[in-house]
């Protein structure tokens, strides 16, 4: 029960960019067609599903204070957590070539469907962001964080489909000149926000 | 990262150029306006949205992007010509996240209370659109001292901006500048009440649309075409 709650948490009352604002930059920028913001959003899923996980591993038996007593009782007394930022975003860094190199030998199809995106999510803020949460909140085991990480990734989706398709209609549509393009953009995605707010009162 | 709107086209100087040249102070007063990070750039939403909610974290973030930004691009623009290629990401990423260790530790060390509220903010800076466009637009193709003025231009643009914005959130959203009550009593006596609104996320999103509104309509330039 514990996972169903986390995920559904993650999906709609922490949701990445609603409640935090993570990977607005390519929010914004990939979100003009419904099919390429659904490329995104599954790499999204995919990256941050794997690299949570592993991140969690690293941090907890090798960077918390006290991670490394399965070495000896001579490291129970390291604490290597001030380098956390560094670790994380190797892992991230490292993965996301890994699966770009994976994904180009086995699938062309995909990474030609894929393209630019997939080197994109290294520099994608929810990616580092959902290591950082899971850091943040200490869940108890790597399942949780696992839960954790794809119902973000899953949330990050809906929300970029959902502002894309908006921005699909929006086209027919006669937006003041100054506030074509980023100012409507921002506009939009406050008010979603303001829907997605009604969500805050579910407790779980 | 996304697409940069507009680059400036400035090319590396000829050597004999004075340090504070016309070109170079374009290289700070530009990114307030016509190459602003956040509002023509779309560099950096992520965190101008998050800690905008007072203005004591707004500044103390925007000092935190500003000596990033600018130390990264100094850095990378010197070891320009010896990285190849295909692992400069990794490079970047690397000398990034050094640099912000540093500056979240000596958080930690002096304001405890802003570092604990910006919380994984701090670390998001190593993905901060901002650092890493600058770098691959700008740094990687000048020398290091246009690179590093380009560096604090583009870091004190969008501190403007982050400080504009928490100005309008804090000032209606909790009546206060800096922590200071502003709004006096007697407001409040007459029935006035703070906008809890404004504190939500939601209208941090519709700030920084309004102000890209009014940017652009005094800016004409800026107009997206339809």
């Amino acid at each position: 029960m514990e996972y169903v709650n986390t995920f559904i948490k993650a999906i709609f009352i922490e949701n990445m960019i609603f409640a935090y604002f993570l990977g607005m930059c390519s929010y914004l920028a990939v979100s003009k067609t419904v099919k390429t913001a659904v490329g995104l959003g599954l790499a999204v899923i995919f990256v941050l599903g794997f690299t949570v996980p592993i991140n969690y591993l690293l941090e907890n038996y090798l960077m918390k204070a006290g991670a490394l007593s399965w070495m000896g009782p001579d490291y129970a007394a390291i604490d290597l957590s001030f380098l956390s930022f560094i670790m994380f975003i190797a892992v991230v860094a490292s993965f996301v070539q890994l699966v770009e190199m994976a994904v180009e030998k086995f699938a062309p199809a995909l990474y030609a469907s894929l393209g630019i995106f997939l080197p994109l999510i290294a520099v994608n803020c929810s990616i580092l962001g959902g290591a950082l949460f899971m850091q943040e909140r200490q869940f108890s085991n790597v399942g949780m964080a696992t839960v954790f990480a794809f119902g973000s990734g899953v949330g990050w989706l809906l929300a970029i489909v959902a502002l894309a398709a908006i921005r699909e209609k929006l086209r027919y549509s006669n937006v003041p000149p100054a506030l074509r393009g980023l100012g409507i953009t921002f506009i939009i995605t406050g008010l979603m926000g303001m829907a997605f707010m009604s969500f805050m009162g579910i407790s779980l | 990262m996304s697409t940069a709107v507009s680059e400036p086209t400035a090319k590396a100087k000829a050597p004999s150029e004075p340090m504070f040249s016309k070109k170079t102070m374009k290289l700070i007063s530009d990114p307030f306006n016509d190459t602003n990070p956040i509002t023509v750039q779309v560099l950096g939403i992520c965190s101008a949205l998050a800690i905008t909610v007072q203005v004591k974290q707004a500044i103390v973030m925007a000092l935190s992007v500003t000596v990033v930004t600018a130390a990264s691009n100094l850095v990378l623009s010197l070891i320009r010509n010896y990285v190849p290629n295909r692992i400069r990401i990794i490079v970047q990423l690397v000398i990034v996240a050094a640099l912000v260790i540093l500056v979240d530790q000596t958080l930690k060390a002096f304001v405890y209370d802003v570092s604990k509220a910006l919380s994984v903010f701090v670390g998001l800076i190593i993905t901060n659109c901002i650092v890493m466009g600058r770098i691959e637009a700008f740094a990687l193709a000048n020398k290091p001292w246009p690179s590093f003025v380009d560096g604090i231009g583009n870091g004190l643009g969008y501190g403007a901006i982050l400080v504009a914005v928490a100005v309008v959130r804090e000032l209606l959203g909790s009546g206060k500048l800096l922590g200071f009550q502003i709004i006096p009593d007697a407001v409040y006596a007459a029935g006035y009440v703070n906008n809890g609104l404004m504190i939500l996320p939601p209208m941090a999103l519709i700030t920084v649309g309004c102000i890209i509104w009014i940017q652009r309509s005094r800016n004409t330039k800026l107009i997206e075409a339809k």
